[in-house]
């Protein structure tokens, strides 16, 4: 229960992260910590009581290993994250070309 | 009397770094080889793969590098692997399904076991790290074009 | 396996091996970039039509991809309304690749585009035909990170602005629907979607099935543009390229917000009342909001940006009503905000083209000079503004009645006089555009190239042919297929688990 009480406080603190900072990179960050924290929740959920790490191996038994169907999809979530990251870092940095500034509350030509 | 300025990092680092990319990328090649045995697999390895070629350009600098591996072979890296794998799923249509194993699968925990997953994972090592190292030179040696308002 | 179900997997494989192929061999051979780029959802649109047709024959059809049976495996599903979308989303993605292959002749690096189109039409087809909630994400993140980098394809400041609000709102979005994700899976220990609609049939864990609901409500919502959650439309679609944003307005918020939306909360969740009403509310606001924010607006492509966000409203009005009238004019509105939004879109960038500008009030009298631009554009905004015999007043008329016979008339009062906001607003776009005079720097204005105005008339053709998909033939096998899969709400899992 404290396990999800934290995850939740990683959450938040990556949500205010994105709220309250102005700068691009310290948005992107914020948005990077969110993630993380979802992925983290992700595992927890599927941990069983006693259990090991779910790799097969000649004297290890199934019926002792957490789950490992979260293991692969947080894998292939990690993946997509850091796609996502990488575009929005470049992004960022041809902004910054463009606008002369990392801060967001100046680049607001596109209003109305 | 000054120098002309070399390219990379001090002498220490070079000599050490002679020694450990090799290292590492033969660390990463062990990982996407023994996917199917022990943890690790396509992405893990492409990931230290890349690392190692990264490790290589920070220590030596960018124009050594790119005499050896030309941005165009980095595209056609990971065009490549991404075919490959297409191919490999396509494949499997000759044993009935879409994606199925069409390969002898053997004793568990050999390394010649498991069907077609160690080649989807060489597969997809190959797009990896491709893409890392796209995706580190596109960011650092970006020109930033100052255009002011 | 069902018979002929190898047809499932094709939707994903065919645009995948051309968005691949395209960018390994795209610099080096001239042509191939344009040739791949309409041939793959050329034949796209055939198989779909093929799909239409099986499944009116037969039942569903279920794929097990490596042959592992669900509810182990992942399995591809192709029921009726996934067969319904799968024709509306090639349809359209067929017209737009003609149009950008003269379009994008200005824009640098057009193997780029088409490798990227291609992969967000591989995302949009994964989403349809996805029998397991963890594929259906996996298949949003690919269309939806392709359609950021394609908002910023020209690489001016306005498109990067607005492609990086874009892509962080997108992205808070897909973890909202991750962290649902994580959710349903703690309660039902699998991820194939008839099997979550099972377990989740039987027990009914009020508390945190409403938490996982509101999560997805959020998530999907913000990828369909659904009032609160559309912040990120009006800046993104004006600043795309034109054939993008006919994409991304009228076949992207489709797929990835209303089909997924749907086919979660009336398949795996089941339709509550609450549910239905919150549907509903939000749906009017997104209506009137949409419309109201539409009138002050010079810029061409930020009206119809706006006024999209007001169709969806309609579209969402008639899902959440439920029942089997509300919901046949639901997607009958779907089917045609898709054609004619992406008409327009691309009538947009024709006038763009031509004349170098999006403001209104630069425009004016280019009746004479560009006649093909304004006939399709006459025909579409009829449609859109609900008047008869275009195909935009069948929808329309079906929402409105459906909502009063079930007992809801001030929705429908609401959906009256949105209608009527909607035909003053294009008749602004017709008085601006084409009537009046010609001014001095209009004197050099020609059509368009070709391509763009086959795509046009063609889209132009199926606007004025979309009233006849109500004609009992043509009904059953497209549209009451579609609407039967809402009615059978959480018997969806019986039937595909059967097939197996």
């Amino acid at each position: 229960m404290v396990i999800y009480l934290l995850t939740l406080i990683l959450f938040c603190v990556g949500i205010y992260g994105l709220l309250s900072k102005r700068n691009m990179i310290k948005m992107i960050m914020g948005l990077i910590i969110v993630e993380n924290a979802v992925n983290l929740f992700f595992i927890l959920v599927g941990y069983r009581r006693n259990g090991r790490a779910p790799i097969l191996s000649p004297d290890a038994l199934i019926t002792q290993m957490v789950d490992p169907i979260p293991q692969a999809l947080v894998l292939t979530a990690i993946v997509i994250g850091l796609a996502t990251t990488a575009l929005l870092i470049a992004l960022a940095m041809r902004l910054y070309g463009k606008y002369g500034t990392y801060d967001i509350a100046k680049i607001r030509e596109l209003r109305g | 009397m000054s120098k002309k300025p070399q390219p990379g990092m001090t002498l220490i680092v070079k000599t050490v770094t002679r020694l450990t990319a090799w290292l590492i990328l033969l660390y990463g090649i062990t990982i996407v080889l023994h996917g199917h045995i022990s943890p690790g697999g396509g992405f893990a390895g492409g990931v230290i793969i890349a690392l190692s070629l990264i490790h290589l350009m920070l220590a030596y600098g960018k124009d050594m590098v790119f005499r050896r591996l030309s941005k165009g072979m980095v595209e056609l890296w990971e065009s490549a692997g991404a075919l490959l794998f297409l191919a490999i799923s396509l494949l499997g249509l000759t044993a009935g399904h879409f994606f199925r194993n069409f390969l002898p699968e053997g004793e568990p925990f050999n390394l010649f076991s498991a069907g077609t997953i160690p080649l989807s994972n060489i597969a997809i090592s190959f797009k990896v790290w491709a893409g890392l190292f796209a995706i580190f030179v596109a960011l650092v040696f970006l020109r930033i074009v100052d255009e002011k308002k | 396996m069902s018979d002929g179900a190898i047809l499932v997997p094709c939707f994903v494989v065919i645009p995948m091996a051309g968005a691949f192929v395209n960018s390994l061999l795209g610099k080096k051979i001239k042509g191939l970039p344009d040739l791949l780029g309409s041939l793959a959802p050329l034949v796209l649109l055939g198989l779909s039509l093929l799909a239409v047709k099986t499944v009116h024959s037969g039942a569903a059809l279920v794929y097990p991809v490596g042959s592992w049976n669900p509810p182990v495996g992942i399995a591809m599903v192709l029921d009726g309304l996934t067969s319904f979308m799968l024709v509306t989303v090639n349809m359209v993605a067929f017209a737009i690749a003609v149009y950008a292959r003269d379009y994008m002749e200005r824009y640098t690096s057009k193997e780029m585009f088409y490798t990227l189109f291609l992969l967000m039409l591989v995302g949009m087809n994964g989403v349809i035909v996805a029998g397991d909630l963890f594929n259906l994400f996996v298949f949003v993140e690919i269309s939806a990170v392709a359609s950021y980098a394609l908002v910023a394809f020209g690489t001016e400041r306005h498109e990067l602005e607005a492609a990086f609000k874009y892509a962080m709102m997108g992205t808070v979005g897909s973890l909202f629907i991750l962290l649902g994700i994580a959710l349903l899976y703690s309660v039902t220990s699998t991820l194939n979607m008839a099997d979550m609609g099972l377990v989740l049939a039987e027990q009914r864990d009020g508390n945190l099935i409403l938490m996982v609901s509101v999560l997805f409500l959020m998530g999907f919502g913000l990828k369909g543009a659904l009032v609160p959650f559309h912040a990120w439309l009006p800046d993104a679609h004006p600043s795309a390229p034109a054939p993008i944003s006919a994409m991304l307005s009228g076949v992207l918020i489709k797929s990835l917000g209303i089909y997924a939306l749907s086919r979660i909360f009336f398949n795996v969740i089941g339709l509550t009342p609450m549910m239905s009403s919150i549907l509903m509310f939000l749906g009017t606001l997104s209506m009137v909001v949409g419309a109201l924010l539409a009138m002050g607006q010079r810029d061409l492509k930020r009206l119809l940006a706006y006024s999209s966000i007001s169709q969806v409203g309609y579209v969402f009005l008639g899902i959440g009503l439920g029942t089997p009238l509300g919901v046949l004019g639901g997607l009958l509105h779907l089917f045609n905000h898709a054609v004619f939004k992406s008409l327009l879109f691309l009538n947009a960038g024709a006038l763009e083209y031509a004349t170098g500008t999006r403001d209104l009030h630069m425009m004016g009298g280019l009746r004479k000079k560009m006649p093909v631009t304004n006939m399709t554009s006459f025909v579409a905004s009829m449609s859109i503004a609900g008047m008869p015999p275009f195909s935009g007043f069948w929808s329309k008329l079906i929402i409105i009645i459906a909502a009063v016979q079930a007992g809801h008339p001030g929705y429908a009062l609401w959906a009256v006089m949105v209608s009527v906001l909607t035909l003053a607003l294009f008749m602004k776009f017709m008085k601006f555009a084409f009537t009046g005079e010609l001014r001095q720097d209009g004197l050099k204005v020609q059509e368009v190239p070709g391509f763009m105005r086959v795509a046009m008339v063609g889209l132009a053709l199926i606007c004025l042919a979309g009233g006849t998909l109500l004609i009992p033939g043509l009904r059953e096998i497209f549209l009451n297929q579609a609407a039967a899969i809402f009615a059978e709400g959480s018997n969806y899992a019986n039937v595909i688990l059967r097939m197996n």
